[in-house]
């Protein structure tokens, strides 16, 4: 019977599969012989098989006709055979969603369920939870309970893992069978140890203390399952992380315990969780790794590429850690498995020696085409990490990445190629030019819009600075031909700073800005009349202001202060000066030691801090007309940590006024503090104009209360002043309990700390991408220049760090990194004073016995220059 | 390939299928309902996945930020995929379990055309070992017990047959039992 059904399919069909060409239609059809009697299982097996087949190969079902084979299946429950049977508990499954009234089920697969025949109970109950909902849970709760704690380990499992299932739909219902639960995670049978140990995780995994009795209750006892060790080793090592256990603690212990497991599924675990735990030390790795470098020599390919991509994890941070299994992981180089040779390869590349960089590239280079994306990526950032551990391999690396960047591959990839490619060239001056051809070749064949742009922008920025700028020129106007409008806006402002800079290359610029601006995007037109305009008056100190160095205010700020002009019109030209300034963006130099492939969010424009403040400062009236918000200091403790009242005080600084800040916190439950404010005295002419106290500031909730101070006007290079500082409050003594104040109160004060103000203060972080055009924009005009010893300093990194946070600028050209075993270096800075001052300052400093400086200063008013020197005198 | 810790879980199969050896599905299950919601998402990442490891014999891959553990017999690739996270020899246990369990019931003819002539015996075997993405059952015989699949194959006839001759009486048994 079965044989000539097959044969009449293998005819229709294409012979080696006898489904291929099944017709849901002609199926349904079929399935109407679950309707004849007696039942022929053979025969309804193998349509039910057909149905599920179908199912499972994507097969859209209606409704109407899912619902009647489903009823029609319904009849099979008459039949005794045993895989009809469990088919139909299948089919139940796999119909749940797209057939109606499921329900009609419940009974037979209740009967199932507590039947006799063990076979039928496990799956029924999976099938009935599939089909059940939180009211038709509660009539087989009985039931349920039953199964859970039933001596057939099948029947439990299964009654356990349903109840997982239904734990996201009926959470209440569930967690009143916690004591099955319980009393199944004592069972002798592993899966059902493990089930257990899964659902009542599950329901307690809110209650850290329930968690903590489980977890101790069964390290203790111990258990037999592998599967429930590695559950047990996760929930340890979550409830380390939550509760930031130290490395003494028990569970610390356990999971230690646990690498001499006999079962490698729990000894990678517990490694596993070892490695991941945040600031562990090498003591504490070393165990764990010695047992990854066991399994690095395993014949199973699964247990070696776990051991290797754990080991390459542990490297990022502890590279001397994982020195010891460097034999190993060179076996594994030539493993047939390209992942496992990948990950070794990386691995050794950030624990091994200079030496062997050469060897390992030349053989990553051999079948780097063969792995997938994700595992180039995780190549990309080892040759970036070596980059920085060994600038010397630079053009290795360099050959390296340009091939890699000639074959195919994601954004992803590519984005962190090219990446990888831009650091090189800003660490490494002798690498830009081969660099900068490779991504010029890059761009030329470039689908992803960011990274041509960015290659734009990188090119205009080091292109005009190269001994022959010249050719780069015909590769970024390919651009303003060939690509969208992103691209070509980019090429035209990469292109202006090529006219700026080189004035023999100026004639041909402008001849290509007037081709670019019959361009039909109106930015990219916009663009080239703008720049087109700019470099026809040939003036360094234009080129300097409108194309090398961008706006530096806070573009929210712009937004805002040019919505308040339209609103008010007036006689006066809008006044850059009055826009707040961007706080520089402290992340531009850094990006470079941080990981090049994490997946960077898009960079949102989010207000910032200072605008934060500036919203809410402008809510007070005292403070208007103070003009915008020039810059708000870093918070400054002014108590101890754990005193009465923790009080700290952001500086702001407007024009002609500075803001004081006062964060207090009142940490006594038995006090109410009404009337705060912070009396100031100045050491210098300051003169304190207004406090505004903070109403009341009742146990644990932060207030604030300002003071304002005027600068004083007469006297522009008193720039830093010491204040005294004094808190003033009435106390009012309330009930711990309730908060009830009583009626009345008395006066009190609190000494604070003192409070400086400085000439960082003065001064906003900018900066100027070029700053040698900078330089000649302010112009010599008020240039100062002093020599200074700085005899206490040891060493010029020291220096570096010292004059940049006295001084409060931003360091320019990535003139903040000292090259090693230099004796000299030019640190730049740049900043604006308040008021709108540009200043920009260079120090030369020599190393010989002390650190000797001779400090220029620039600025576009004569009083900013004596301020800065004056105070770093 | 981040380390954001695991939440400890049950949930540690996202997907298990079965494909061709022209990387056609066969069966698959997805148990992570976020992970691929289309057919298209499906069979898409099927076939990146069977590109990628049907030529060599490597037992574990890392795709589209998955680790996925495999292996293949005659004309027959049997996948078992799990998060970037998940511990890779509990994958390894759930293939191996699957593939030794269709080992014993298909008689070690693990082929396309045994296993599609028993197709429902694979797809409960695939139904015992896990459960919406939890592990039921790990032992291959265990399995094996609890699914009681009779095989059918032309082979097993022929045995019936052969051993119908010769005079073993358990063929005969077999046969005369009611299903």
């Amino acid at each position: 019977m079965i044989k000539k059904f097959d044969k009449k399919d293998e005819e229709a069909g294409s012979g080696s599969n006898p489904f291929q060409h099944l017709e849901k239609s002609a199926v349904l059809q079929e399935a109407r012989i679950f309707n004849e009697t007696p039942i022929n299982p053979r025969r309804c097996l193998h349509i039910l098989t057909k149905i599920i087949y179908l199912l499972n190969q994507g097969e859209h079902f209606g409704t109407t006709e899912a619902t009647e084979a489903f009823f029609a299946m319904t009849r099979l429950f008459q039949s005794n055979d045993q895989t009809l049977r469990r088919m139909c508990y299948l089919t139940i499954k796999e119909m749940a969603n797209i057939s109606e009234d499921v329900i009609i089920v419940t009974s037979s697969l209740t009967k199932d369920m507590t039947g006799k025949e063990d076979v039928y109970r496990g799956p029924a109950i999976r099938a009935l939870c599939r089909i059940t909902d939180t009211t038709m849970l509660q009539a087989i709760e009985r039931y349920m309970k039953q199964a859970i704690v039933d001596k057939v380990p099948s029947v439990s499992s299964s009654a356990l893992v349903s109840s997982l299932h239904m734990v996201k739909m009926s959470y209440d219902v569930v967690k009143r069978w916690v004591n099955e639960a319980q009393e199944a995670a004592s069972s002798d049978n592993i899966m059902v140890q493990y089930h257990a140990l899964g659902l009542l995780y599950h329901l307690r995994k809110n209650d850290r203390l329930a968690v903590t009795k489980m977890l101790n209750k069964f390290t203790k006892s111990g258990l037999k399952s592998p599967f429930a060790y590695c559950m047990l080793i996760r929930i340890a090592s979550k409830l380390l992380e939550e509760t930031e256990g130290g490395h003494d603690s028990p569970l610390f212990d356990f999971i230690e315990s646990c690498l001499r497991n006999k079962h490698e599924m729990v000894v990678y675990e517990a490694a596993s969780a070892i490695v991941h735990m945040p600031n562990c030390t090498a003591r504490e790795l070393a165990p764990a790794v010695s047992v990854l470098q066991l399994f690095c020599s395993s014949p199973k390919a699964a247990l070696r590429y776990a051991a290797v991509r754990t080991l390459n994890k542990v490297a990022m941070k502890h590279p001397s850690a994982v020195t010891a299994c460097n034999l190993d992981l060179e076996n594994l180089i030539t493993d047939s498995n390209r992942s496992i040779a990948t990950l070794a390869i990386t691995t050794l590349l950030k624990t091994g020696s200079e030496s062997s960089v050469d060897r390992l590239m030349k053989q990553i280079s051999s079948f780097v085409s063969e792995i997938s994306d994700e595992f180039k990526v995780v190549v990309v950032q080892a040759i970036s990490a070596l980059c920085q551990k060994y600038p010397r391999k630079h053009s290795v690396m360099m050959n390296f990445l340009s091939n890699m960047l000639r074959d195919d591959g994601g954004f992803e990839y590519k984005r962190a190629i090219v990446d990888c490619i831009i650091s090189i060239i800003e660490e490494n001056p002798e690498s830009k030019e081969t660099g900068l051809a490779h991504l010029c070749e890059f761009i030329e064949d470039c689908e992803h819009t960011v990274l041509a742009t960015k290659i734009l922008h990188l090119l205009g920025k080091e292109g005009p600075r190269t001994p022959s700028p010249s050719k780069y020129i015909r590769f970024i106007f390919n651009r303003v031909v060939l690509e969208s409008e992103a691209v070509r806006a980019a090429a035209v402002s990469a292109l202006a700073k090529f006219g700026a800079q080189n004035d023999d290359l100026l004639p041909s610029v402008l001849v290509l800005m007037q081709r670019c601006m019959m361009d039909s995007d109106d930015e990219v037109r916009d663009r080239a009349t703008f720049y087109m305009n700019v470099l026809q008056q040939k003036q360094k100190a234009l080129n300097a202001a409108y194309i090398f160095n961008g706006l530096s205010v806070s573009i929210p700020g712009l937004e805002k202060s040019l919505h308040q002009y339209t609103l008010e019109p007036s006689e006066k030209p809008f006044d850059m000066k009055t826009v707040p300034l961007a706080t520089a963006p402290i992340t531009e130099q850094k990006t470079e030691l941080a990981p090049v492939a994490t997946s960077k969010a898009p960079e949102k424009l989010a207000p910032s801090r200072q605008d934060i403040y500036q919203e809410q400062l402008s809510t007070i009236p005292e403070f208007q007309g103070l003009g915008p918000l020039f810059k708000s200091s870093e918070p400054v403790q002014l108590t101890e940590a754990e005193t009465e009242y923790v009080v700290r005080c952001i500086k702001h600084t407007f024009a002609g006024h500075m803001v004081f800040q006062f964060d207090c916190t009142n940490t006594l439950n038995d006090q109410l503090l009404q009337r705060v404010l912070v009396q100031m005295e100045p050491s210098e002419s300051y003169e304190v104009v207004h406090h505004i106290p903070a109403p009341s500031l009742p146990y644990n909730q932060p207030g604030s209360c300002y003071t304002l101070v005027r600068l004083p006007d007469d006297d522009p290079t008193a720039v830093s002043c010491t204040f005294s500082c004094t808190m003033k409050y009435l106390v009012r003594d309330c009930d711990p309990n309730t908060g009830e104040p009583d009626d009345d109160g008395y006066d009190d004060e609190y000494v604070l700390e003192d409070l400086e103000v400085t000439v960082a203060d003065h001064i906003q972080k900018v900066l100027k991408p070029n700053f040698g055009a900078a330089w000649e924009e302010v112009g010599a005009d008020f240039e100062k220049e002093e020599t200074f010893a700085l005899a206490s300093v040891r060493t010029l990194e020291e220096a570096v760090n010292n004059i940049i946070s006295f001084l409060g600028m931003q360091p320019c050209e990535r003139s903040d990194k000292v090259p090693e075993n230099k004796n000299s270096h030019i640190l730049f800075l740049a900043g604006v004073f308040r008021g709108g001052y540009d200043v920009l300052v260079r120090a030369r400093l020599a190393l010989a016995d002390g650190v000797t400086m001779q400090v220029t200063v620039r600025s576009a008013d004569e009083n900013v220059v004596d301020v800065i020197l004056a105070s770093v005198g | 390939m981040d380390s954001v810790a695991l939440e400890p879980s049950l949930y540690t199969v996202k997907a298990v299928f079965i494909l061709d050896n022209d990387g056609n599905r066969l069966l698959s299950k997805y148990y992570d309902t976020e992970l691929y919601p289309s057919m298209k998402e499906q069979k898409n990442f099927e076939k990146n996945v069977f590109n990628k490891t049907h030529k060599a014999d490597n037992e574990i891959a890392f795709l589209e930020g998955m680790t996925i553990v495999y292996k293949s017999s005659i004309d027959l690739f049997f996948y078992v995929v799990g998060s970037a996270q998940e511990n890779e020899l509990m994958l390894m246990a759930v293939l191996n379990c699957l593939f030794e369990s269709l080992n014993q019931i298909l008689r070690k003819n693990v082929e396309k055309r045994c296993l599609l002539d028993n197709l429902d015996g694979v797809f409960l075997v695939v139904d015992e070992i896990i459960d919406g993405g939890v592990i039921l059952e790990s032992d291959p015989q265990q399995v094996v017990e609890k699914v009681n699949y009779r095989c059918v194959s032309e082979q097993a006839f022929g045995f019936v047959l052969f051993e119908y001759i010769t005079g073993n009486t358990e063929g005969q048994a077999q046969k005369s039992q009611p299903f």
